[in-house]
């Protein structure tokens, strides 16, 4: 008995780490259910080819304001579109936009972070350049640059992008000053190892885990952002269904057709709750310094 | 009579294993004015043991699970919060090991000080200004009047714990707890403020319960000693006699380890092995995995503390025998 | 302390510079040829050129740059082309219902923030402390368009309670004002409440944990004043950081806040200027609403350095 349990013992001594923040973090109960909720609306904007039915412009006049039931599953709008359609296609479109502007994100955001965090004599033009980007209101950036650049899908993922990198850059950049100066890499340095080799192989991998904690919150700030900028009518153009869109058309229908703003808004809410739960699991296990929620 | 009556004292924390007891049947007394000196390893219990008195330990997890403690003839476990408010301050008063952290960085320590004293007495903003600064005098703040207002940030670690005397002897406590009071002081000030407590118990009167893991701060301050290992204490007597005939190997091991500048001792004997947890400890005797001198009847039976001499008792089967010459 | 407000207002000089760059730059950035974007589709080619000349558009870069610093200098942040007003003559006058807005929400996230907060954390995992943590949860997840939404659905439409739009100043008629604001303040209050509570629990948490709360409690304080004193005083120190952060998401926030509740404040004229491409409007106004953004993270460090005695004797 003793020697299966030392068995065992040894076995979880020698998990790898992120084996170990795996099985912690399916253990941790916000992140699971973050994952469902989020996992739900990302599988609903996977199939959309598939299961939305009806083409999302089809217009029904005949069809107009049929509230949710057997054959309308959400409902039809003004124009009698089939409101599932609508939010379906809806949601790959927040999915597809989330997720570029987390991966641009993830790369620019870490190239300019880690060349400001690493080489000093680039940090304070990068800063200040990237000071001045997050001193403006994020959403007003946002709009600014939209109505710049015209409204259309890839011109919010851009300007999204604009107002977030620096944020990100700024992450990256205080765990790369902090790996500098550690040991190992002083010792690397000693050894004559490169800039590159440095940056790759002993700052950067280091420096993952609170750029992930922030890439999980940054998605649901990019859907919670991409929908106020459609509904302001700044974002991609109607009749493209986007859930900002189908909200602010049922803003004038709200009496007699209250679901077309409800249903695209508690869409809206569960991915950006379940993206939320997330990274609070995330920075839980990935990164307990940051810990709010116990 | 006796200030202060600690009686068969369990304090149990729930832990994730299930109920672990940190202390237990924990039994002494403090007569007035005397300095009591409790010694023993960190983990040992002695801070449980304080903050116990004190009410101190958030409950839950903490629970007084048996014993009593008795304070003036006051029944202390078993006092609401509330009440407990009361009796800390002007009845047992506690400085702790880090005069660093133990002052609240934004305020100033005239502040801090002025507020105990207005938390169990009505007097005016000028009397309590004026109690502060005699009591920074007393502690021995050079130029106490004009540090009044200062940060604790502002001062350094002997002068933060002397803040840390003068606010709790403000309100003349009859008992004064020091729970490692210089462990994070350098050498030189620890014996400064050393003096200073035995100095102020000259002026005041209180009683001190000083706790350490320096066998030498005991030396120099204590009336009696109280040794505790793992949770239970193992051997009580007046300082003299333990330090002239320890009678728990337990206790002898921690004189050893003392350097001495006197006697000429070949080397330091270091005790083998480690103090258990308290959800780890061994059946039988605490100390036994770690003595030379045990044996089998040592770990079926939890030795009590017995008196071999007129007022020194020890926990140990075998302590007669050993002490014979 | 006075050299904290310096050095940071040293420090804001040249992000300033780079943001009235940026807001410079914007409209340049326009595809092809801004005049045209910005006359629109119906205009002729006389009309164009006239807006060219009327905007600088036809000199050399450089000569615009000069321009652009020099109206700066003067306090002229240029002229919106749909109110045909100056844009900082604009903002003053839509200015009191934002900073009314923004403030009513700062109230309602204030104390729903902090009070959840400390709440939330002196009961940790309790029933309340859970409740509290859900809320906030909500809190930084429903869009607060949304949430104006749900609410007029509710109390405008269904109950009748209070106006779906529209504006009373203050000065005219107070409960009028609290009337046409209360629903809009709320539902913008909500996100940053939710943060602010998260915040407050743990650096409470954090707090309670110190050694000094243990002195306060040996000192036979009462739990009151352990907790409003004490704990509360060091526990305001990280939360003072964040005001920042809260002011600019109050002012993001009111944008859609504003036009959805047909507001007539600074971010409904924005977003009447971006959809109607009055771009000397929306940069002058973008440049305007980042310095005042600025100008209360100066104020934030400065309260930071008063609260702190630590940074103040720095």
């Amino acid at each position: 008995m003793s020697e299966a349990a030392d068995a065992e013992g040894i076995a979880y001594k020698r998990e790898h780490p992120a084996r170990a923040a795996l099985r912690r973090l399916f253990h941790h109960r916000l992140f699971v259910t973050g994952l469902i909720l989020f996992g739900i609306i990302a599988g609903i904007a996977a199939a959309a080819p598939w299961i939305a039915g009806v083409d999302p412009q089809r217009l029904s006049m005949r069809n107009k304001f049929l509230p949710p039931g057997e054959t309308w599953l959400f409902g039809t709008d003004n124009f009698g579109r089939s409101l599932w359609s609508r939010v379906v296609w809806g949601a790959q479109l927040s999915m597809v936009i989330g997720a570029s502007v987390v991966a641009l994100n993830a790369v620019f955001g870490t190239l300019i972070g880690a060349a400001a965090g690493y080489f000093r004599r680039l940090d304070n033009a990068l800063m200040r350049v990237n000071d001045a980007l997050m001193a403006f209101p994020a959403i007003l950036l946002a709009i600014a640059v939209t109505s710049v650049l015209g409204p259309s899908t890839l011109n919010v993922i851009l300007a999204l992008s604009i107002v977030y990198i620096p944020r990100t850059a700024r992450i990256v950049r205080s765990s790369v000053i902090v790996l500098r100066e550690m040991e190992y890499v002083q010792a690397a340095v000693a050894a004559g190892a490169g800039h590159w080799r440095i940056l790759r192989h002993h700052i950067l991998p280091n420096a993952m885990a609170p750029m992930i904690v922030q890439l999980s919150f940054l998605f649901a700030y990019a859907v919670l952002s991409e929908a106020t900028l459609s509904f302001l009518g700044v974002g991609a153009v109607p009749p493209t269904p986007t859930w900002g869109n189908i909200m602010a058309e049922g803003r004038d229908f709200m009496r007699e057709a209250p679901w077309i703003i409800t249903i695209p808004g508690v869409a809206l809410m569960i991915t950006v709750m379940g993206l939320n739960l997330l990274g609070d699991g995330l920075r839980d296990v990935l990164d307990p310094r940051l810990r709010i929620q116990q | 009579m006796n200030l202060l009556e600690v009686r068969g004292l369990t304090t149990a924390f729930m832990t994730g294993r299930g109920e672990v007891n940190a202390i237990e049947e924990v039994s002494f007394s403090l007569k007035e004015g005397e300095i009591l000196g409790i010694v023993g390893e960190s983990g040992s219990g002695k801070s449980v043991t304080a903050l116990t008195i004190m009410g101190l330990l958030p409950q839950p997890p903490a629970r007084v699970a048996a014993g009593e403690v008795v304070f003036n003839s006051q029944r202390l476990t078993g006092l609401s919060d509330r009440q407990m408010q009361a009796i800390r301050g002007p009845g047992i008063s506690m400085i702790f090991q880090e005069p660093m952290t133990s002052l609240n960085p934004v305020f100033s320590i005239g502040d801090q000080i002025m507020e105990t004293i207005a938390a169990h007495e009505r007097l005016s903003q000028s009397d309590l200004r004026k109690r502060a600064i005699g009591m920074l005098d007393k502690v021995g703040i050079p130029s106490a009047a004009r540090r009044l207002d200062d940060y604790p940030h502002q001062m350094s670690g002997g002068q933060r714990q002397r803040v840390m005397i003068a606010m709790a002897l403000a309100c003349q406590p009859k008992l004064l707890i020091a729970d490692e009071p210089t462990t994070a002081l350098d050498v030189t000030i620890q014996a400064q403020i050393l003096d200073l407590l035995m100095d102020l118990r000259d002026e005041f009167g209180m009683a001190i319960m000083i706790i350490t893991h320096n066998m030498g701060v005991i030396a120099e301050t204590a009336d009696r000693v109280l040794v505790m290992y793992a949770g239970r204490v193992i051997e009580e007597a007046p300082v003299a006699s333990v330090f002239d005939r320890p009678l728990h190997p337990y206790t002898r091991g921690l004189l050893e380890c003392v350097p001495s500048l006197i006697e000429d001792r070949p080397r330091l004997v270091a005790i083998p092995g480690t103090l258990p947890e308290p959800a780890r400890r061994p059946p039988g005797c605490r100390f036994g995995p770690r003595c030379r001198h045990a044996q089998p009847a040592c770990s079926e039976a939890i030795p009590t503390l017995e008196a071999l001499e007129p007022a020194h008792t020890a926990a140990c089967f075998r302590a007669r025998e050993l002490a014979l010459p | 302390m006075i050299g904290v407000a310096a050095r940071r207002s040293l420090s804001a000089i040249p992000v300033l510079l780079i943001v009235s760059l940026i807001s410079f730059g914007l409209m340049r950035l326009i595809p092809g040829d801004p005049a045209a974007a910005i006359a629109g589709v119906a205009a002729t080619p006389a009309q164009i050129e006239q807006l060219r000349r009327d905007l600088g558009l036809d000199q050399p870069f450089h000569m615009q740059l000069l321009e652009y610093y020099g109206g700066l200098a003067r306090g002229d942040l240029g002229r919106s082309l749909l109110l045909g007003k100056g844009v900082f003559a604009a903002t003053m006058e839509r200015l009191p219902v934002t900073i009314g807005l923004s403030l009513y929400a700062l109230v309602f996230t204030l104390l729903i923030g902090i009070a959840s907060g400390i709440v939330a954390a002196l009961r940790q995992n309790s029933i309340i402390d859970q409740a509290a943590m859900m809320f906030a949860m909500i809190g930084i997840s429903v869009p607060n368009f949304f949430l104006g939404l749900l609410m007029i659905i509710l109390f405008a439409v269904h109950l009748g309670w209070l106006p779906s739009g529209g504006y009373v100043p203050f000065s005219q008629d107070p409960a009028g004002w609290l009337a046409s604001t209360t629903m809009p303040a709320f539902s913008l209050a909500l996100l940053q409440a939710g943060l602010l509570a998260r915040i407050t629990r743990s650096s409470m948490l954090e707090v309670l944990r110190q050694d000094y709360i243990r002195t306060a409690r040996a000192k036979g304080l009462p739990q009151r004043q352990v907790i409003l004193k004490h704990a509360l005083a060091n526990a305001l120190i990280p939360i003072v950081t964040v005001v920042g952060i809260i002011v600019s998401l109050l002012l993001s926030g009111a944008v859609v806040t504003e036009a959805l509740f047909s507001l007539p404040g600074m971010g409904q004229l924005l977003t009447q200027a971006v959809l109607s491409r009055d771009y000397p409007m929306v940069q002058g106004g973008l440049l305007l609403v980042t310095t005042f953004l600025v100008l209360v993270n100066i104020t934030v460090d400065v309260l930071y350095a008063l609260l702190d005695p630590r940074v103040r004797y720095e």
